[in-house]
């Protein structure tokens, strides 16, 4: 039996961070109480502790599509991320505007364009770089375009893959035209049309996985948002390491807009484009985009 | 800033007035279409109008038509905020001419996200 709350808050840190490497400190707290007493009402359970309990009693069963039943939930419920379309727009303008524009002329010899999705949630994000790419760049349709989309959770992967979303969800950052033009209307949800869903390869990765690198290609574009603020300092330098192993070395890499690379990975280097968290490795061939004070202050 | 409301539902407007107040708008009001556009031609173009769709006298979509057929108000993004859900609906309002469209319900987090779609620089108090 977890007695009281700092037995039942141990527990549920110790099976966060063997099944997903995400370290919840102290000052996570809130985030088990909020997250896991939804999850509880929505189990039928009384109380947190009643979930943990039988949590505990069922770790080592699987339930009968052969998943780790409630331990997953529960991991589930503390690592999903909050994630909308075209969140915080800024990466997807520069995207559009700097990245492809500077990435498709040195790509157009070999026609390769590989984007990975690192923690793709339920798909928001993958889905709002296909848009991207189907509306500003039609040259790439006769390209071998791999788009990659991975998530620990099997559960966000089902529900990427499916691309169903609730009004709610899609009134959260998709511009009215994009709504209309790739979704449909099923039921009281929107779905996402099949040639976007074609785009995309949605795989399970745990980003803590020593062989990464093995089960991806060489990619030029990297989405890791969002991602690094859940691990501490050393779990965040090993993930950016095997990040730096599968980024070409002229390729970019996205963070989310409160995180950085600067004292992680000095192979790193800020991108000075707007306000999005972008980064390249150092010593990249060709230059950087300069920008004098002078178009600072203009 | 300054923002033009139009719903018949005073409940609406007041919801709607008290969120655009916090991310620092001033709020005009209409309670239909015709009324709308007589507020329009009294201040002169805002900087954002929120419009139902189903209204007496004027609905939101002929109020639509009307706005943008006078080139005076061009620059003014208009958002219609409606119950209606359907494809057909989302596409007719844009294709009138319709900036945006927010169904109801919706939060406070996700009128913000449409002012930002609209590249309207929101300030004030946001409580997400």
């Amino acid at each position: 039996m977890l007695s009281d709350r700092a037995t039942s808050f141990e527990f549920v840190r110790t099976l966060v961070r063997k099944r997903s490497g995400i370290v919840l400190g102290a000052e996570k707290d809130y985030l088990i109480q909020a997250r896991l007493t939804t999850l509880s009402r929505k189990e039928g359970f009384d109380s947190i502790t009643e979930l943990l309990d039988q949590t505990k009693a069922l770790l080592d069963q699987l339930d009968e599509d052969g998943h780790h039943g409630l331990g997953e939930k529960v991991v589930d419920a503390l690592t999903t991320n909050e994630t909308s379309f075209f969140r915080d727009q800024h990466p997807f303008e520069c995207l559009r505007n700097h990245v492809l524009p500077d990435l498709l002329p040195r790509r157009a010899a070999e026609r390769s364009l590989k984007i990975w999705s690192a923690a793709c949630s339920t798909g928001q994000e993958p889905y709002s770089v296909a848009m991207v790419l189907q509306e500003h760049f039609p040259e790439l349709r006769d390209w071998p375009v791999q788009l990659i989309a991975s998530d620990l959770s099997t559960k966000c992967l089902e529900r990427a893959r499916q691309g169903r979303y609730s009004q709610m969800e899609v009134s959260r950052g998709l511009p009215a035209p994009r709504l209309a033009k790739f979704f449909s209307r099923r039921g009281l949800d929107w779905v996402v049309h099949d040639e976007l869903r074609r785009m995309i390869d949605f795989r399970q990765i745990n980003l803590q996985d020593q062989d990464l690198d093995l089960a991806l290609p060489q990619l030029d574009v990297v989405f890791l948002r969002n991602v690094l603020i859940y691990f501490d300092k050393e779990t965040s330098q090993q993930i950016l390491g095997r990040i730096r192993r599968v980024l070409r070395p002229d390729g970019y890499l996205f963070l989310g807009g409160a995180e950085t690379t600067l004292f992680l990975d000095d192979a790193f280097e800020r991108v000075p484009l707007n306000q999005a968290s972008c980064y390249r490795l150092k010593h990249h061939s060709p230059t950087t985009p300069t920008r004098s004070i002078h178009d600072a202050l203009s | 800033m300054r923002a033009l409301i139009i719903d018949d539902s005073r409940g609406m407007r007041s919801i709607l007035r008290r969120m655009l107040h916090q991310l620092g708008f001033e709020t005009e009001e209409a309670a239909n279409g015709r009324e709308g556009l007589e507020r329009l031609q009294q201040i002169g173009p805002p900087e954002l109008v929120l419009v139902d769709w189903n209204l007496p006298v004027m609905n939101g979509l002929e109020f639509i038509q009307a706005v943008r057929a006078d080139r005076t108000y061009d620059a003014v993004p208009l958002v219609m905020v409606t119950t209606e859900t359907e494809l057909s609906q989302l596409s007719l309002a844009l294709e009138c001419g319709a900036n945006e469209y927010m169904m109801k319900p919706f939060t406070q987090e996700i009128l913000l996200g449409k002012l930002e779609l609209l590249g309207l620089p929101v300030g004030g108090l946001v409580h997400v």
